[in-house]
């Protein structure tokens, strides 16, 4: 479990990082906190000729608020985005969401960022972003582009970042008054990848959810406001759209009934939690 | 006896006090010394293992040479290396198979390995793997154990003519007659599944050859059974004397995985020799998951003759024990070291076993903590949860009617085993006492009351320790044994000796993996002398050139306390037997008058006659020549120690398979959560009699570290394999220990009744929540979910199955396929295309767009007609891998339909597919159906199998978009329409 050999670049800034992205393009890789990376380069699963580092960078590491939205740096570690928002208690989704995001210790390294550039299906700030309808701000030599969250994630690990382009930073929006938000997954174990995750957004007349863990890239669903028995249909029919598979940790059957009943509880949850 | 009992109430006594682990300072501190840590020679070569990405395939080629250019590469390591140095280890049964240290014919696992390069850092090894060229020709794999052991399953050693490697059946009592007599008769069946106690530390070596005089030597965490040196040796064509192993003073853990080093020390002994180098081997996770060793898994269909009152008066077993793929020593030893104690903790007088072992194509299995007791505990504690269910009694009368009674020890049970003491009901009494069970009956009326699943569980196990290392021989047949000559015993070793300062020290043949030994023995012995634990120091290391050991020696099979710190102790107390006459004459009394306390050695009826132990101890080093006339010196003393009650099988194949028998009752509730299918438990009580305990700290740690283990095994843990034999638990984010989170504190409680048997009065307690806590938990679950057949591990979608077999179906069954559960990746689609039918067949047809239309191919070169091979670099993410495959077109109705076939391998393992395509016509455009099959083996199946199936579909999305634009001629495009319910593949 050694990595191939790779050139290692320390960058000095943004500019830097994307000049050698410009560059080397498809045979580097951004660095940040190495929590999945760093995994999937000692099984040489990922073999790039380099890695530009940017966890170095102060300029990316950042959380702040513009514009109705949490704008996190590629930098910014989840425990640091963590403590962030325990502090202000203004980002309810993200504050129940991030305790479930590794261990302690991984959050300690771990970027907000490269979770989302990952793009593990199960993953839960994809799931929060994607509730969220958040925007992924990408950047390279050439252009800056923002994404929206929906036409980001394409499909496993995959996403619309170009081999030139690096997230600059991701952008939660923030709770909206009147709007109640909920999170739960269920994990084999606490800290392991989700069998599935939600998140829920109870709006005045619209229920909003998120699903992890299920398809293979976190889904979004939006119905005016249901109850009973129409709730449990929408869910039913969510959960089949999902088309999640078997693995050697959940049927897709199991997978399925968990959309229904653990996704209704986090969207009773979401409206009791209405302002 | 008497006497080490006086010498244990003494006041001063430091044995049964729970003193601190003197060991845990250097753990804590990043002080350990672990064999990665230990210094090497200049010039060590560092090894990486090539190893099959097939279960089951001959080798028919390896080509090494590109590797060898690489700079820094010394050696590549082949089978051609290994048949001219070695020859194939010793099998525990008669039959000709071969298990050589490396693929010779065939691999038979997939993690087997077939070579191994030695170069200057594990980087630069690493990277020459990908230079080394196998050509494999693939075979059917078996890996169902009960598919195996049919006449028609592929053969895994052709030789042998099945894959059942022993078949032996027994019978004790008159099992037919009870049978034929009992109101009742009860059965069930069990497919208990593999799974393993990981350690921390994955195996590691430094081996090295002296050609000067032919000697191997090896530093390497082996913890024995020390019968495996012979093994190694006779593996390496040299005698004993010229393998000469030596352990690390610190282990990251073994659970007994680590008797798996042995293969790879021989391998890595032969590395080394090839070289003229030293090697260090540092075995990684991957490896470790995928291809170090397992517990067994085993199918046991078990039946009880009961009386009317629940009495059990017969059992009948039908085990069929799956060892993977090679029978590696001393396998199958899990099936049979339970043999004497099948009948478990309770007084049956009939039994009847049938025991076969099969093999399939998974990992060799070895030694793992508690090894055989969960799988025989398994059945048989919920046969008994069973007999009182559809007797209608009381699971626990049930349980308490049949224990073996106090008035019968030592009590013979039907298979031999001779249970040396216990008082069960007492100790089951204990457990329930205090308002305990009246607790938990009320916590489960309360929650059942509030419609929420809530369950109890019992189970009532008998843990052996101290092996007989004649038990393994009872495979065999009366007359087998006798041509091969007994084997019985348990011999262990232990050395104490004083030094020229009156320091005293002890050694012993154990070579610990963590549990204290340090700690103990210095309690034990210090006790001899009078002394304090810190006056006493003790070295765990061990070599066998030089230290004092025999085959017994070694971790496991619960010895320490029962075994090694006995023996110590009768080491200790020679040497004090010594020094008592040299005392005697110093202060002019009889040697009997002599006592040791205190740090000072006096006449008993005048303690003022006196002198400190250090000048004693000393005073062989310094003046032998005044000790006088016949009195020796006292230096150093070794005692063996074997138990006698540790006889070879005898014709009627009893057997008294372990010296020393504890018991252990357990009971749990559990809580079923009714959404997710999760289990939690609410309460746990585990009692357990032991023996005599030499360090109760200690004792509870082996317990609750068991504990965990246990939970582990009943809600997590499982090496699952693909019906191809592909390893799915490559890495912990799949193969799932419970961490602190997931394991609460049970409540632990001792009674104590003392061996007969064994120096020190104690009995092993490290295995038996292994053996008893699943399936106390798995009863418990069957109680709250009101279930008869339940198996591990009880994931949440597992236990979810059985609360709710049908879900609600889909809202329009024609908008959404369902599919049967299973774990191949397959599925189908539709896509249309801007093209005719005409069109996109000539793009599937022609070489050059073909090699277009693949995702990734950098070259396509026909070797047949519509055969092509091509060098494809598969690309998911940033996840690439590079496969060298065949493709081939066939069943070809142009232009409607046909069958695209790809296999092949390369550095993330291999992969197959087929797909099935059907073009329409429609509107000038093209609609294609198409259905598909895929296999990914290898790493990418061992660390991402819950992302294979979306890589898959990913894959045939890029696919189906470069048809599109491959072809539909240049004025139809823009190509970029996307019809696509392209998503809908599955």
């Amino acid at each position: 479990m050694k990595p191939a050999p790779f050139d290692y670049i320390r960058a000095g800034s943004v500019d830097e990082s994307l000049d050698a992205l410009h560059e080397l393009g498809d045979e580097a890789r951004i660095l940040a906190g190495g929590q999945s990376l760093a995994a999937m380069l000692n099984m040489r699963l990922v073999r790039p000729t380099a890695l530009i580092d940017i966890s170095g960078l102060r300029e990316l590491d950042r959380a702040e608020t513009r514009d109705d939205a949490i704008e996190v740096g590629a930098a910014c570690t989840q425990a640091a985005l963590s403590h962030r928002l325990s502090r202000e208690g203004r980002h309810p989704l993200l504050e129940a969401a991030l305790p479930h995001v590794g261990h302690y210790q991984t959050r300690s390294r771990g970027t907000v960022c490269g979770s989302i550039a990952h793009a593990d299906p199960s993953a839960e700030l994809p799931l929060c972003l994607m509730a969220l309808g958040g925007e992924v701000l990408l950047r390279s030599r050439q252009k800056r582009r923002r994404v929206p969250a929906e036409a980001f994630f394409l499909g496993v690990i995959s996403t619309a970042c170009a081999p030139d382009e690096m997230i600059e930073a991701v952008r939660f929006p923030l709770p909206k008054p009147a709007y109640g938000y909920a999170f739960d997954e269920v994990s084999r174990r606490h800290g392991d990848f989700a069998l599935a995750a939600f998140a829920a957004i109870a709006g005045p007349r619209t229920i909003r959810m998120a699903v992890g863990g299920v398809a293979d890239r976190p889904v979004s669903r939006e119905w005016p406001m249901l109850e009973g028995a129409a709730l449990d249909d929408a869910l039913n029919a969510f959960a089949w759209e999902l088309r999640g598979q078997d693995d050697q940790h959940a049927t897709a059957a199991y997978r399925r009934g968990l959309v229904r009943k653990v996704g209704r509880r986090v969207i009773e949850e979401a409206m009791r939690c209405r302002g | 006896m008497n006497e080490v009992a006086a010498e244990l109430a003494r006041e001063e006594a430091y044995t049964g006090r729970p003193l601190k682990r003197v060991e845990d300072a250097a753990l804590l501190t990043g002080r350990g010394r672990f064999i990665d840590d230990l210094p090497s020679s200049a010039g060590t070569l560092h090894a990486a293992i090539l190893r099959s990405p097939h279960a089951h395939a001959e080798l028919v080629s390896i080509d090494a040479a590109e590797a060898l250019k690489m700079a820094g590469v010394a050696a590549v390591i082949t089978r051609k290396d290994v048949t001219a140095l070695t020859r194939p280890f010793t099998v525990g049964v008669r039959q000709p198979m071969q298990h050589w240290c490396l693929a010779v014919d065939r691999v038979r696992y997939v993690g087997e390995p077939v070579a191994v390069v030695l170069a200057r850092d594990r980087y630069l090894a690493e990277d020459a793997l990908d230079a080394i060229s196998v050509e494999y020709r693939p075979l059917p794999p078996v890996i169902d154990p009960e598919r195996a052991a049919r006449a028609d399953a592929p053969l895994l050693h052709p030789d042998v003519g099945a894959n059942v490697v022993s078949d032996r059946s027994f019978a004790y009592g008159d099992p037919e007659a009870a049978f034929a007599e009992a109101p009742h008769v009860v059965g069930t069946t069990i497919r208990y599944p593999r799974n393993s106690v990981t350690p921390i530390e994955c195996f590691g070596m430094i081996a090295d050859w002296r050609p000067d005089d032919g000697t191997y030597e090896i530093t390497t965490h082996f913890q024995g059974p020390f019968a495996l040196h012979p093994v190694m040796a006779l593996a390496l064509k040299v005698p004993g004397t010229k393998v000469r192993i030596r352990t690390p003073p610190d282990s990251g853990g073994s659970y007994g995985v680590k008797q798996g080093v042995v293969p790879y020390a021989v391998l890595m002994a032969v590395a080394a020799r090839v070289a003229g180098r030293p090697v260090k081997w540092i075995e990684d996770r991957l490896e470790h998951l995928s291809a170090a060793s397992s517990a067994t898994n085993r199918v046991t269909r078990i039946e009880a003759a009961v009386a009317e009152d629940g009495r059990v008066t017969a059992l009948r077993y039908d085990q069929l024990e799956d060892c993977g793929a090679y029978l590696k020593a001393p396998e199958p030893a899990t099936l049979y070291r339970m043999h004497g104690t099948l009948t478990g903790a309770y007084q049956i007088p009939n039994l009847t076993v049938r025991n076969r072992v099969v093999l399939t194509n998974k990992t060799p299995t070895g030694l793992n903590r508690g090894f055989g007791g969960p799988q025989v505990y398994y059945a048989l504690e919920r046969l008994m949860h069973r007999i009182a269910d559809e007797l209608g009694l009381d699971r626990l009368e049930v349980i308490r009617r049949n224990l073996v009674p106090k008035e019968a020890m030592p009590y013979r049970a039907a298979a031999g085993s001779l249970y040396d003491s216990g008082d069960y009901a007492a100790t089951v009494d204990l457990a329930i006492g205090e308002g305990r069970l009246v607790g938990l009956l009320a916590r489960r009326e309360k929650a059942r009351k509030e419609g929420r699943l809530y369950g109890i569980g019992f189970a009532a196990v008998v843990e052996p320790s101290v092996s007989n290392m004649g038990y393994i021989t009872t495979v065999l047949t009366a007359e087998e044994r006798e041509k091969a000559g007994p084997k019985d015993g348990a011999v262990a070793s232990a050395t104490v000796a004083l030094d020229p300062l009156g320091g005293v020290s002890v050694a012993v043949a154990s070579t610990p993996q963590g549990q204290g030994h340090r700690t103990v023995l210095s309690q034990v012995v210090a006790d001899v002398f009078g002394l304090r634990p810190e006056d006493v120091s003790v070295t765990v290391e061990l070599d066998t050139a030089r230290d004092a050991w025999s085959i017994a020696a070694g971790n496991y099979s619960s010895r320490f306390a029962a075994a090694v710190a006995g023996t110590a102790h009768l080491a200790a107390m020679r040497l004090r037997d010594r020094l008592a006459p040299i005392a005697a004459q110093r202060l002019n009394v009889p040697a009997e008058e002599i006592v040791f306390s205190g740090g000072k050695v006096a006449a008993r009826s005048n303690p003022e006659n006196s002198l400190s132990f250090h000048r004693l101890a000393g005073a062989s080093h310094w003046s032998p020549g005044t000790l006088g006339d016949g009195v020796d010196p006292a230096l150093r003393e070794t005692a063996f120690w074997s138990p006698p009650e540790l006889a070879a099988p005898d014709r009627g194949d009893v057997i008294n398979s372990s010296a020393a028998y504890g018991f252990i009752f357990d009971m749990c509730g559990v809580e079923v959560d009714r959404d997710t299918g999760k289990v939690s438990i609410d309460r746990y009580v585990t009692a357990h009699d032991a023996g005599r305990l030499l360090n109760p700290a200690l004792a509870d740690g082996q317990v609750r570290g068991a504990f965990a283990n246990a939970v582990g095994a009943a809600f997590y843990e499982e090496f699952a394999y693909g019906e191809d034999g592909r390893c799915l638990n490559g890495t912990f984010a799949d193969y799932l220990v419970p961490t602190a989170c997931e394991v609460p504190e049970p409540e632990i409680l001792h009674m104590a009744c003392p061996s007969p048997f064994t120096p020190l009065g104690a009995k092993g307690i490290g295995e038996g929540n292994c053996m008893s806590t699943p399936v106390c938990l798995a009863n418990a679950v069957a109680d709250a979910l009101g279930v008869s057949d339940i198996d591990l591990p009880l994931s949440p979608a597992q236990v979810m199955a059985l609360i709710e077999p049908n879900e609600p179906p889909p809202p329009h069954a024609a908008a959404v396929e369902a599919r049967e559960p299973g774990r191949a990746l397959s599925g189908e689609g539709t896509a249309t295309i801007a093209a005719t039918p005409d069109e996109i067949w000539r793009a599937i047809l022609d070489p050059a767009s073909l090699a277009r239309l693949l995702p990734g191919c950098e070259r396509l070169e026909a070797i047949d007609e519509n055969t092509y091979a091509a060098d494809v670099t598969v690309r998911v993410g940033p996840v690439t891998g590079r496969y060298t495959a065949r493709v081939r077109l066939s069943e070809l109705q142009p232009p409607h339909s046909l069958r695209l076939d790809g296999d092949g391998g390369g550095t993330l393992g291999t992969g197959s597919g087929t797909a099935w395509i059907v073009l329409q016509p429609a509107d000038g455009s093209t609609r294609i159906e198409y259905r598909w099959e895929a296999e990914a083996g290898g790493k990418v199946a061992a660390v991402g199998g819950r992302m294979l199936e979306s890589a898959a579909r990913l894959l045939i999305r890029q696919m189906l978009q470069r048809l599109e634009v491959g072809a539909a001629p240049a004025a139809k495009r823009p190509w970029w329409r996307k019809h696509l319910p392209l998503g809908k593949g599955r």
